[in-house]
């Protein structure tokens, strides 16, 4: 009997109410922590509340004049909620924001903030919403399949960015970039977030190890002769052409001079 | 000479010459003759000739030394070790040294001429290409005794068979052409159709593998290929129509809002939820176009530069081609990958005769 009255007890306790929310407070809260632990998989940075703060306050006194207060965007920038920390990382990261003046393209201009102010900015806007995020450091190793790589390349980058990635012309005043010295992290998150009129590369277009394949030919071409001898900047039958114009040809209407001319 | 302009006297043998000119002018250049010999510093000079001789004989040697190096280079730099170092180092060497190995003969040889063997001016007489009056008329005596003798004016029936027999053996050759390109019912099996069906799963070039529709998220580009088409047959052989099947099956995958698509009547659902699939070949020479602006939705061909804007049909803004891309109806199957539901509606690719 008494200990039938002391179960009673509990269940009828003025706690009872405490502890049954307390259960639920953490069903519902450890269920929502494991379903975001899931979304952000591909993360391997956690950014704490500080950097945070510090990128908000960043961006209050960089970006908001353009982007609005709460990254909403204005007329002169579209809004950064959802674009996620790779998107920031890039465009900071590479010099490219804040963005100088408007024009068909931002250029890639000196980066103005360091790696921790990147960072900072990073953790604020991927707090905006969920959005592609960094990339891990296993899928920036230049040791990926790089044939593979080539390929894919080919199918998907080189109609703008060149066969072996040495930048091409777009409309309008628009060009894609040379990707020589790019980082492999910055090249990573292009692909992922599809910057300015660069079309999106997601994950499920291109997978993680087909990105990596890509960096890895990228890297390979620019860390390797060219067998055909001088690259004269990788831009193919143009360059090739000028060079026989002026020099060959200049070189044989030379030659024909010296061949008619008397000997002194 | 005050004589106005009158046709030049032949060549009569006893007047001199007067330049081949056939019309004589009142006032004509006078010929300035020869320049002055100028002597050269070889002539003049042992030392220079010496030198000249030294100069010679060293662009002799350095064609030797080079076509040696050359043989050096081949061996130094063999192609069965594959780095790409030593195929460019090959490559360099041994064309440097064949081509000076070429070269220096040439300028040596065109030295020599030039600064040691003799140098004075020759004159060529010119003469009229006009034969003499006796010449000419020996020349038509035979022409008329090879006519009669032929019977080549008598005989007309032979002459006009002949006439038609030579103007038609050419022909064949000219026919021929044709063979340039499908024709007949083979236009309609080439030209007019591509691998896409209806049902036909879209996959991601090269591999393969079907696109579900959740996958193409906004601002995305993929580059299709019929699932169904197989390098390999199911026995195992090669598939010879492959490559030629997938150049005209090549289709470019977009998602936009669809607020930005402006599809005309009929089209209405030809895209999924956003997703669009437009012939990647250009329709003025073939070349594909997959340079996908974003944010303008202009797709570029990198030929020639037609510019189609995807938020109105692929219509051309800018550029020589003339005719839009033609657009692949897609829909979903039951488990969510994007399929065709038919083939495209015209031909794809550059204009031909019979489209």
């Amino acid at each position: 009997m008494a200990n039938k009255s002391n179960k009673k007890n509990v269940r009828r306790s003025p706690f009872a109410a405490v502890l049954v929310i307390l259960a639920g407070l953490l069903i519902s809260g450890g269920g929502y922590a494991a379903a975001n632990a899931v979304v952000n998989a591909n993360t391997n940075v956690e950014y704490t509340a500080a950097q945070q703060e510090e990128g908000k306050r960043l961006f209050a006194a960089n970006c908001a004049s353009c982007h609005g207060k709460n990254a909403e965007g204005t007329k002169a920038a579209p809004s950064l909620i959802g674009v996620g920390s790779a998107s920031v990382d890039f465009q900071v990261g590479t010099g490219r924001m804040p963005g100088q003046a408007s024009g068909p393209q931002l250029i890639k201009k000196e980066v103005q903030f360091t790696e921790a102010q990147t960072e900072a900015l990073a953790a604020y806007v991927a707090s905006l919403a969920p959005g592609p995020s960094v990339p891990d450091e296993k899928w920036l190793a230049t040791n990926g399949d790089t044939t593979r790589g080539g390929e894919l390349f080919r199918i998907n980058c080189a109609m703008c960015h060149n066969a072996v990635g040495a930048g091409g012309a777009l409309t309008e005043g628009k060009f894609a970039a040379e990707l020589k010295g790019v980082d492999p992290k910055h090249i990573y998150e292009a692909m992922l977030t599809g910057p300015q009129n660069m079309p999106v590369f997601n994950d499920n277009n291109l997978t993680p190890q087909d990105k990596q394949d890509i960096i890895s030919y990228l890297k390979y071409v620019e860390n390797n002769p060219s067998a055909g001898g001088e690259e004269l900047a990788n831009l193919g039958p143009v360059a090739e052409g000028l060079f026989a114009w002026i020099f060959m040809l200049g070189g044989i209407v030379v030659i024909t001079i010296w061949l008619g001319a008397k000997s002194n | 000479m005050s004589k106005s302009k009158e046709v030049a006297k032949p060549f009569d043998g006893e007047h001199d010459y007067d330049g081949g000119l056939a019309v004589i002018d009142k006032n004509p250049v006078q010929d300035p003759g020869m320049e002055p010999h100028r002597v050269r510093m070889t002539d003049k000079s042992p030392a220079h000739e010496k030198a000249a001789a030294r100069q010679v004989t060293a662009l002799f040697v350095f064609s030797m030394i080079s076509s040696f190096l050359a043989i050096v280079a081949y061996f130094a730099f063999p192609l069965s070790h594959l780095s790409l170092g030593n195929v460019r180092a090959n490559t360099l060497f041994l064309g440097l040294g064949i081509a000076f190995g070429m070269l220096a003969i040439g300028i040596g040889a065109v030295h020599w001429a030039k600064t040691l063997m003799p140098d004075a001016e020759v004159s060529e007489a010119r003469h009229q290409t006009r034969g003499s009056e006796e010449v000419r008329a020996r020349a038509i005596e035979i022409i008329n005794l090879a006519n009669q003798e032929s019977g080549f004016s008598r005989r007309k029936l032979i002459r006009r068979t002949l006439y038609g027999a030579l103007a038609l053996f050419p022909i064949p050759g000219i026919v021929l052409f044709a063979d340039l390109g499908p024709l007949g019912e083979e236009v309609d099996a080439k030209l007019r159709h591509t691998a896409w069906k209806k049902g036909s799963r879209l996959a991601k070039d090269p591999y393969g593998t079907p696109i579900k529709a959740s996958d193409v998220t906004v601002g995305s580009v993929f580059h299709v290929i019929p699932e169904d088409l197989k390098e390999y047959n199911p026995d195992g052989s090669l598939n010879a129509e492959y490559l030629n099947e997938k150049a005209k099956a090549a289709v470019l995958l977009v998602r936009v809002d669809p607020i930005d698509l402006n599809p005309s009547k009929g089209r209405e659902n030809w895209a999924y939820d956003g997703i669009v699939a437009y012939s990647k070949i250009c329709t003025h020479v073939g070349c594909p176009v997959a340079l996908y602006e974003q944010h303008t939705h202009h797709l570029l061909c990198p030929c020639h530069q037609s510019t189609f804007d995807l938020s109105n049909e692929c219509a051309v803004v800018f550029g020589p081609a003339s005719r839009a891309l033609p657009q692949l109806p897609i829909t979903v199957d039951a488990e969510g990958y994007l399929v065709a539901q038919s083939d495209f509606n015209e031909p794809v690719g550059p204009s031909f005769w019979e489209r």
